[in-house]
């Protein structure tokens, strides 16, 4: 009964690497960019949240859903002001950028709140449990794990039954050709990296109130998002929660056998599949 | 009209003025530094092992991203794996720290095989990504390692660093304490590695393995349609950068005396400030990285006082750089006069229209 409760918790926690993972996938699924700050953003978002709930003494929720705007905003701007001017052949430019942003973002962050730990009040909600059949699961990790099925639905949805979507998925296959359509690429980019961003609040959001966090713990958020992406196959929503799930499992495994194998059989299960399956679970993208 | 002698013939050449008076000037920077250590302080050498060992690392990652064309965020792993290799070598196996850093290279090397076997099969970013989390992988397995500290990390045992090979004829040569007599020998040895790296990857350049793999870098399918084996190279890119990035850090860390797996692993200390030398000078040049560690060093030195603004202003400057100019400054200083100390491209010249005369 043990281990059936120690993998129900691995799931679970899967959920939350594939909201760390959403945002990666969908950035990179349209402008094959890879942004090296994605986990410095997460962490960013998380403090952005912690900041209004002290200020205002709102709930996190409702922080988050007054953050989400700002960081859609941020998204944005970075994407039309910096990033889109790296795009090219050449992936030194987008690489470096973007690791100087995570190196810059992280510091700044630790200027800003000092590197203790932090972590969102949640109330009641962070002890309170169901009871499934001498199962009994927190009622924050199931929140998670629904929060991320519902991210991948809805970027499934509006990739292919609305007209961003289409131009997206347009704009994905040929950006020239997409722009002859009257498609402006840059402000596609600039909209995807946005909505990246949204997912990445909402990631925040479940990682203040899970744990704790402090500035330096972005790099390794970026890794989880990473394995996930490579695990489920480029360009595969789906097949990015099931690499969250994988990588779950894996160190809620690791740790019920030695807590200091955590992390490290995470990143032995990520090996693994990508000697067995060098191109992911359920790859679509051709690179 | 011009009129030659048919019997001039061609030849190729790589050499300029410019690069004839760096050699000699080089030669006499190389004999300065040599005999530093007999009228220069102890923090001034401290801070040239810095400076030269910093360079070593610069160097191969520039070989790798700048002329193998992979962009590794992963060095630390054989930064990491040497320093804990010549650790072995010494606590495990009773070497002496000097051979030990020989063990380190050679350590470096071997875990840089199933390292690329995994690596190569991500492209671009993920590659990037991909070295990584190996790194992080060789630095919990080593966090693991009870006999050499664990996680806490340990010490060179005094015995090994107060007998270690040749300190004791510095310390008599230079009048000196034992533990500054270390300071010189691996001054000594990180200047010999570091003008042995430069060499080394210049001959490389200049050689036919080296056309094949700028050829490589700049367009793969042209490469491979005129015969040369990318695979190959990329390999062989990977493995040499592992060995001398591995001797760095066993060399790094016989200075140190004390290792523990996040400072030796630390993707800050080995990778980030390797990335902003290289690209504050200039990536895909030799003059580059000497250049970025200067600038480097003087920042550091100007800003260390400043914590973590300090690292912020790198990692902006970083951003500017590769935006305004991705060259880097020594990009901007041969855009602007033409100079190249470290020259590579091939010239015609001799024959009847001796270009080299106009």
């Amino acid at each position: 009964m043990i281990w059936v409760d120690t993998l129900t918790q691995g799931i679970l926690l899967g959920g939350l690497y594939a909201l760390f993972a959403a945002g990666l996938s969908l950035v990179f699924g349209i402008m094959r960019l890879v942004n090296l700050a994605h986990g410095d953003f997460i962490v960013m978002a998380a403090y952005l949240i912690l900041l209004l709930v002290t200020l205002l003494g709102l709930s996190p929720f409702l922080a988050a859903a007054i953050a989400a705007p700002l960081m859609y905003g941020v998204g944005w701007g970075l994407q039309k002001h910096l990033l889109n001017r790296t795009l090219g052949n050449d992936i030194l430019p987008p690489l470096l950028v973007t690791f100087g942003l995570s190196i810059a973002l992280q510091n700044a962050l630790l200027e800003a709140f000092s590197a203790d730990s932090q972590r969102l009040p949640t109330g009641a909600i962070s002890t309170a449990s169901i009871d499934m059949g001498g199962l009994t699961l927190g009622v924050l990790p199931l929140l998670t794990f629904g929060s991320a099925v519902a991210v991948i639905v809805g970027l499934n949805q509006l990739f292919y039954r609305t007209e961003l979507g289409r131009a997206f998925r347009a704009t994905s296959d040929d950006a020239t050709t997409a722009s002859l359509m009257g498609i402006r690429p840059s402000n596609i980019f600039a909209k995807a990296t946005a909505i990246a961003m949204l997912v990445v609040t909402l990631a925040a959001l479940y990682l203040g109130m899970r744990s704790n966090f402090d500035p330096s713990i972005g790099p390794a958020r970026l890794i989880y998002a990473f394995q996930a992406v490579i695990i489920g196959g480029l360009g595969s929503l789906w097949g990015t929660l099931v690499g969250g799930i994988i990588i779950g499992l894996a160190q809620t495994v690791g740790a019920a056998i030695n807590p200091e194998w955590q992390i490290l059989a995470g990143h032995v299960a990520f090996l693994i599949v990508l000697m067995l399956r060098p191109r992911g679970l359920f790859p679509r993208a051709v690179d | 009209m011009h009129t030659h002698t048919p019997s001039t013939p061609y030849f190729v050449t790589t050499q300029t003025r410019a690069s004839q008076i760096t050699m000699m000037l080089a030669v006499a920077l190389i004999a300065v530094l040599i005999i530093l250590p007999f009228f220069a302080g102890r923090v001034l050498i401290q801070d040239m092992f810095f400076i030269l060992t910093m360079l070593v690392l610069a160097q191969f990652w520039n070989l790798l991203a700048g002329y193998g064309g992979m962009v590794s965020i992963g060095q630390q792993a054989f930064v990491g794996m040497g320093a804990y290799a010549m650790f072995g070598g010494v606590i495990l196996a009773g070497i002496d720290p000097i051979p030990a850093i020989l063990l380190g290279g050679l350590a470096s090397l071997i875990v840089a095989v199933p390292t690329a076997f995994f690596a190569f099969r991500l492209q671009g970013p993920y590659f990037a990504i991909g070295t990584w989390v190996i790194a992080e992988v060789m630095r919990l397995v080593m966090a693991q390692v009870k006999a050499l500290g664990g996680g806490t990390g340990t010490s060179l045992p005094r015995s090994a660093t107060r007998e270690m090979w040749a300190t004791e004829w510095i310390a008599e040569l230079f009048d000196v304490r034992n533990s500054a007599a270390r300071d010189i020998l691996t001054y000594w040895l990180a200047l010999a590695l570091a003008v042995a790296t430069i060499i080394a990857i210049y001959a490389l350049l200049r050689s036919k393995p080296g056309l094949a793999l700028s050829a490589v870098r700049d367009n793969p399918e042209a490469a491979k349609s005129v015969g040369v084996d990318a695979g190959r190279m990329k390999w062989f890119v990977f493995l040499t950068s592992a060995f001398g990035t591995g001797l760095a850090g066993a060399l790094i860390y016989v200075q140190k005396a004390r290792i523990s797996p996040d400072a030796a692993f630390s993707v800050t200390d080995w990778t980030a400030y390797v990335l902003f030398i290289v690209i504050i000078g200039g990536i895909g040049t030799i003059e580059g990285p000497i250049i970025g560690v200067i600038i480097f060093f003087l920042l550091q030195s100007l800003l260390a006082d400043y914590g973590s603004w300090y690292l912020f202003t790198l990692g902006i400057i970083g951003i500017v750089v590769m935006l305004f100019a991705p060259r880097g400054l020594w990009g901007l200083i041969t855009e602007k006069t033409g100079i190249q100390l470290f020259p590579i491209r091939r010239r015609l010249s001799g024959g009847p229209l001796d270009t080299s005369k106009y």
